[in-house]
């Protein structure tokens, strides 16, 4: 039998109900159109992460205290204070590799300015965290060494503080907010660097000496976290050994023991991130991947319902000349053309939702051809699959039978 | 004259469970080019058993099957099919037309399983075929667009379309009135004269003597086989009140 009237006898045959065949169709139409949605923005979501890479410092070296486990449990890093200024005067002076650093004290005081109020999240540093950390400043200056040596009672904005502290058009600059009881200068303003890739506001931020914050808030005398930069991004993976081996020797961590810190370089930050929406987007697409097998366990049952409907019509084609082989085929290529018909509606739909999802989110918008060919071959593939029992029931009914069925 | 079909002995069984159903006991005759055969008898005397072998949808258990001068017991399922395809017109009692389908549609079908007939031709032999039938203004027209006997001659000209060597019919005027039977006994009267072999199953005397050889099947058995006088279809449609059967009934009953 010739193809082409095989084509055109399904063809033909599923025009006869075409209602039904759109409603079958509609399982594998969501179910591709979300695998395409699902992985396409898992694409868009990594790909943005990497352009924030690239325009990013990436020689940006995190210090932190390390998490200790006490009996098994995890206590969190709060109960350690184990870095101090020293760590950073020892650091700048034992390695080569790392250009700048700065200490990190975090608070939180609500900001107030006239009748305005702000949660204000205050980060304790000195000059050098600007740089180490690329923000750069929209107007005003950055406080100085000095500031930091005398712990003045100066501070930077984000544009986020700037927006709920001061009525529009109000010059922040050289005004004097109250962070909880401390009175604090506005000396500058920070260009707004946007959301991060974790989709944190950077701009919701205070930048004081650590100095002002460790005396004037909080009363300690050691720091959070240590920000620092490696001369070079080659240069980052030495400049982390080397941070190991002198905090070691400075807390005298004995040779075995684990080290009472943990240091982490912005890479490795990104490329976990990147794992775990890379983990996320598969977990997703499995899902939608069920939602494409219940689509064509829906195809299975139309197919079987159509089978004994259309029995006459079986017997009544095997009476003018069809063959066994020709009814599995027509059946075959009705499940086929449904499911390859649906499959491109569902392509049609997963490109344009993750086409305006990207457009939302302001991700770059990722269409990946090798995903559209796999899906075309998965529809072929689940109309033969989940066809093949039906038509084979088709074929193998006897003409007699099967033209007397009423 | 040549010999389209020659049974011999032809025996059909089924078994039921534990019973044996004996349809055919030993069936034996020849049908030549040209004849219109009736094949009569009872409701379960064995008439659309003998028609499915006859028409290659069965096999007998036993005996011999010559279609044609092809001994048909020893073919594969598949050259069974060809046969259907090329040498068989089969009419049905419901016409098993496809629905939602247009007349023309519905003739090419048999056409769609030969490989060797191209589209062009398709449409041409389907027109051809709708043309014998004088349905050539009801191309266009789905099953439920059409009265019950314009849909068995639409059945006829899907039968007739690939030029077969013989029309099998089972009960083919079993749904239609009188008048539409008639009619539809002069197109296979007609397709006779013009040379086509046909065997006609029906159980009704009056459709019967339209043909030209009775053979009345009982249990399985041929129990008569014999030539009529035929009548023509033609001439008792005309002797046909025009007015419909609803009024003569009233009329008698006066
Ligand atoms: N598939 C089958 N399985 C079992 N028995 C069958 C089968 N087909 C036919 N028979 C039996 O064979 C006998 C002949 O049946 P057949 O259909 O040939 O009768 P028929 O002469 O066509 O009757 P009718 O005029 O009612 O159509 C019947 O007793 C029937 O029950
Ligand atoms: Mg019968």
């Amino acid at each position: 039998m010739k193809v082409i009237n095989l084509i055109r006898i399904s063809w033909k045959a599923l025009l006869r109900n075409k209602t039904r065949a759109l409603l079958t169709m509609l399982g594998i139409i969501i179910g591709i159109g979300s695998v395409i949605a699902m992985v396409s923005l898992g694409q868009s979501s990594t790909k943005s992460i990497s352009t924030e890479i690239s325009s990013m410092s990436t020689n940006v070296i995190m210090v932190m205290r390390a998490s200790q486990t006490q009996g098994g449990i995890n206590i969190g890093s709060g109960n350690v204070q184990s870095l101090t200024q020293n760590d950073i005067e020892a650091i700048k002076a034992g390695s080569v590799k790392i250009s700048k650093a700065s200490p990190v004290v975090n608070s939180s005081q609500q900001a107030v300015y006239g009748a305005n109020n702000w949660p204000g999240s205050i980060r304790g540093v000195n000059e050098d965290y600007l740089s180490i950390n690329n923000f750069e400043i929209a107007s005003g200056t950055n406080f100085t060494a000095e500031d930091v040596k005398t712990s003045e009672k100066v501070c930077l904005i984000g544009k986020t503080v700037v927006d709920n502290l001061f009525d529009d058009g109000e010059n922040p600059l050289g005004q004097v907010i109250r962070l909880g009881k401390i009175p604090v200068k506005i000396v500058g303003i920070l260009k707004s660097k946007g959301q991060n890739q974790m989709g944190m506001d950077q701009d919701d931020i205070i930048l004081m000496p650590y100095t002002t914050v460790q005396k004037r808030m909080l009363a300690i005398n050691y720091i959070h976290m240590i920000s620092a930069s490696a001369i070079s991004e080659e240069a980052s993976d030495l400049a982390v050994a080397d941070i190991e081996s002198i905090l070691r020797r400075t807390h005298k961590i004995k040779e075995g023991a684990d080290d009472d810190f943990e240091v982490r370089t912005q890479q490795q930050i990104l490329d976990m991130l990147s794992s775990v929406t890379g983990m996320l987007t598969l977990l997703l697409a499995a899902i939608a991947a069920i939602s494409l097998l219940v689509g064509g366990i829906g195809i299975m049952n139309i197919m079987y319902v159509t089978v004994t409907e259309r029995t006459r019509e079986i017997g009544l084609r095997m009476a003018v000349g069809a063959r066994n082989n020709d009814i599995l085929k027509q059946f075959l290529f009705e499940s086929s053309i449904m499911s390859l018909a649906g499959g491109m509606i569902g392509m049609a739909f997963g490109v344009g939702l993750s086409y305006i999802a990207s457009y939302f989110l302001g991700w770059p918008f990722v269409l990946n051809l090798i995903t559209m060919g796999i899906s075309f071959f998965v529809c072929a593939a689940i109309g033969i699959f989940f066809g093949w029992y039906p038509a084979r029931k088709a074929s193998n009914l006897d003409p007699i039978n099967a033209l007397r069925y009423e | 004259m040549k010999t389209i079909i020659k049974v011999d002995k032809l025996r059909r069984e089924f078994i039921m469970g534990i019973e044996i159903v004996y349809a055919l006991r030993g069936i034996s005759f020849e049908i030549h080019e040209g004849e219109f055969v009736s094949i009569m008898g009872t409701s379960g005397s064995g008439k659309s058993t003998l028609l499915n072998i006859l028409g290659c949808l069965d096999k007998p258990t036993s005996g011999e099957y010559y279609l044609d001068n092809i001994s048909v017991s020893g073919l594969s399922k598949n050259e069974l099919s060809t046969i259907r395809n090329r040498k068989i017109g089969f009419v049905f009692q419901s016409y098993n037309l496809l629905p939602r389908t247009s007349a023309l549609e519905n003739v090419e079908l048999p056409l769609l399983y030969n490989h060797t007939v191209s589209g062009k031709e398709r449409r041409e032999m389907a027109m051809h075929a709708l043309e014998l039938v004088g349905l050539s203004d009801r191309m266009g027209h789905t099953p439920s667009q059409l009265s019950g006997g314009q849909q068995q001659r639409v059945a006829i000209a899907r039968a007739l379309v690939n030029d077969p060597v013989m029309l099998l019919a089972d009960e083919a005027t079993g749904n239609l009135d009188t008048r539409t039977s008639y009619e539809i006994m002069s197109l296979f009267q007609e397709l006779n004269t013009k040379g086509k072999t046909i065997v006609f199953v029906t159980h009704e005397p009056d459709i019967a003597v339209f043909t030209n050889r009775i053979i009345k099947l009982r249990d399985g058995l041929i129990i008569k086989d014999e030539a009529v006088k035929t009548m023509s279809a033609i001439a008792a449609l005309e002797s046909l009140p025009v007015n419909d059967d609803y009024e003569i009934m009233v009329e008698t009953l006066n």
